[in-house]
């Protein structure tokens, strides 16, 4: 018996035509069904994401079936879809590699295990898998921990906004409580905000020049607003200050910040500077407790992120050639016995 | 045998210290169970040797200044195995067992006499005393790598690079809060440690107890000041290290007294 996998994915091909291949939820059980009834195909998990439609699925013939299989698509859709295709071990070395993040668009993103989990758990529920396919996946989950534990595959975070979450993380432990100010209403601040809020912040004071713009945000994200002028009066109990002004100079500079500072009895402040011109004076970050990023900054820990993660590649494929070899061997002896 | 025990714990130490060095070179360091099995492994032959030395000694094994050091190291792994897990510092550990390790060598290595000496006069409050006080250090011990934590912290925070480091660090919050946490505790015992001594009666040198009140007097005034809001934490960080340096410095001082009226 062979495991075949065959799919496109974000590499091969663009997401107009990755959507016309898409099975949603509510089309899951009729395409597995398709599926099944290709003659020599036995089992069937089907994945289907934003970033890929992958068909993973046991047969003794798996060339006639990859052929029937781009046949059924086509049929389907009207298109001749731009299909790869893995046999033993190579569809092993492929499940893995996508369930440990290093087929992912963001290397080493974490959501594609769920989305995999939540794929075979509703092949499992229509009836779909085999003991081959349900050895392959219970495999490749823990192929998965595996990379994860002992790698730094997903280490940190890869983007402005979760950057400057996981930075509050570290730097206030608990997020839960703690008040957020915003001056300046932008796009980015805004989506950080919301990521804050996620993570059990409790207040979102929203300041700007224009009132309403800040009355609009604070609404939509259950904060409160208050008129620019008087920002600083609510500064005193503000654990995380994000900064987007249109302003052409820094807004808050040193000699404003400093006694400030004082009045806080050592809390520390965590301020995130995403206006260009900054809002911010770099020497705020000499003050004793005040953690200032900026663009640059976070930037910076993005790419320093993305650089540790890939700098892990060579030893998680290492890991998963020993795992594809070790699957194989239980394939090999699994069908010795059967025989 | 207790050569043996005392040998065995160091070697633990050493491992989880080994580890913890290979492991940050290697830059995938994650707190993990190996070490905290080394620390409480090293802690449980620690013990079997005190009371080895205790049983020897026919009192609580805190008659030389090797008995000390090895006390000290003692009770700073057990500071750290009572309140380290309470704040979720598991890194503390990794930070303990060099410091166990250190002191445990220390005693080996140093030229003082390593046989059990047997104590001169016997006295409950002044066993109670003497073990409580280096419990206390324990607990400015554990402070100490505490501030030494939020130092690292603080630098990893402020210089904005990414390292293992920073994400295995527990929040800089935390690692303030527990360094306030712990210097309230080691001077709560060392004020019940040294109301103890009062109760001996016993007359002690008097440098040994200006050097003392220095001691519990200078944590006192770290407390009274973060309690006034006048001392950042990282102030507090860096004093803490820099007391229990000079206690630990004065430590074979303060023993040598001990053994003179």
């Amino acid at each position: 018996m062979n495991i075949l996998c065959a799919g496109l994915n974000h590499h091969n091909a663009p997401v107009d035509v990755r959507e016309k291949f898409a099975v949603g939820n509510h089309q899951l059980s009729e395409t597995l069904a398709a599926v099944r009834a290709i003659d020599g195909l036995s089992g069937a998990v089907i994945l289907s994401t934003c970033n890929r439609v992958e068909f993973y699925a046991a047969s003794l013939c798996p060339v006639r079936a990859f052929d029937s299989l781009r046949d059924l698509l086509r049929t389907r859709s009207g298109l001749d879809a731009p299909l790869y295709f893995h046999d033993t071990p190579g569809s092993a070395r492929h499940l893995f590699r996508v369930v440990s993040g290093l087929d992912s668009m963001v290397l080493g993103e974490t959501e594609i295990l769920g989305q995999v989990k939540k794929a075979y758990a509703a092949a499992a529920e229509f009836g779909a898998t085999t003991s081959h396919l349900n050895k392959l996946f219970q495999h490749a989950f823990r192929v998965a921990k595996h990379v994860r534990t002992e790698t730094q595959i997903t280490r940190g975070a890869t983007s402005v906004g979760s950057v400057a979450v996981e930075l509050a993380g570290k730097i206030f432990g608990d997020l839960t409580g703690r008040r957020v100010m915003i001056l300046g209403a932008g796009e980015t601040s805004e989506r950080t905000a919301r990521s804050l809020v996620s993570r059990g912040v409790k207040t979102v004071i929203v300041s700007n020049r224009t009132y309403e713009r800040a009355a609009k945000l604070a609404e939509e994200i259950g904060g409160l607003a208050i008129h620019f002028d008087h920002w600083h009066n609510a500064f005193s109990d503000v654990d995380i200050l994000i900064c987007s002004t249109a302003a052409p100079h820094a807004i808050l500079t040193r000699e404003k910040l400093a006694p400030l500072m004082k009045e806080r009895s050592g809390r520390p402040l965590f301020v995130i500077d995403l206006a260009v011109p900054r809002d911010v004076e770099s020497s705020v970050n000499e003050l004793e407790g005040v953690f200032l990023y900026d663009m640059d900054s976070l930037e910076g820990i993005v790419r320093q992120t993305l650089d540790v993660r890939r700098s892990e590649v060579v030893r998680c494929e290492k890991m998963i050639a020993d795992q594809v070899g070790a699957f194989v061997s239980w394939l090999k002896r699994h069908q010795g016995l059967r025989s | 045998m207790d050569r043996l025990l005392l040998i065995a714990a160091t070697l633990c130490f050493l491992a989880s210290f080994g580890y913890t060095l290979y492991a940050l070179g290697a830059g995938r360091f994650q707190p993990g169970r190996g070490n905290f099995v080394a620390i409480f492994t090293g802690f449980l032959f620690l013990s079997a040797f005190l009371y080895l030395r205790g049983k020897a000694e026919g009192s609580c094994p805190l008659n030389s200044l090797f008995d000390v050091l090895i006390f000290q190291s003692w009770s700073l792994v057990l500071i750290y195995l009572a309140v380290g897990s309470a704040y979720r510092l598991s890194l503390l550990g990794a930070f303990t067992a060099p410091l166990a390790f250190l002191l445990v060598l220390g005693a080996f290595l140093a030229p003082i006499n390593q046989q059990p000496v047997p104590r001169a006069v016997l006295n409950p409050w002044i066993e109670f005393h003497a073990a409580l006080s280096i419990i206390a250090y324990g607990a400015f011990g554990l402070a100490c790598i505490a501030g030494i934590m939020y130092l690292l912290q603080e630098r990893q925070l402020k210089s904005h690079q990414v390292s293992p480091l920073l994400y295995n660090l527990p929040p800089i919050n935390d690692l303030a809060v527990a360094n306030g946490r712990l210097v309230w505790l080691g001077f709560g015992l060392l004020t019940i440690a040294f109301a103890a001594g009062f109760l001996s009666q016993i007359p002690v040198h008097r440098v040994k107890f200006v050097a003392s009140a220095l001691i519990w007097g200078g944590y006192g005034v770290l407390l009274v000041l973060k309690r006034l809001h006048t001392l950042a934490p990282r102030r507090l960080a860096g004093l803490s290290i820099v007391v229990f340096a000079l206690a630990l410095l004065t430590l074979p001082g303060i023993q040598y007294l001990s053994s003179r009226p």
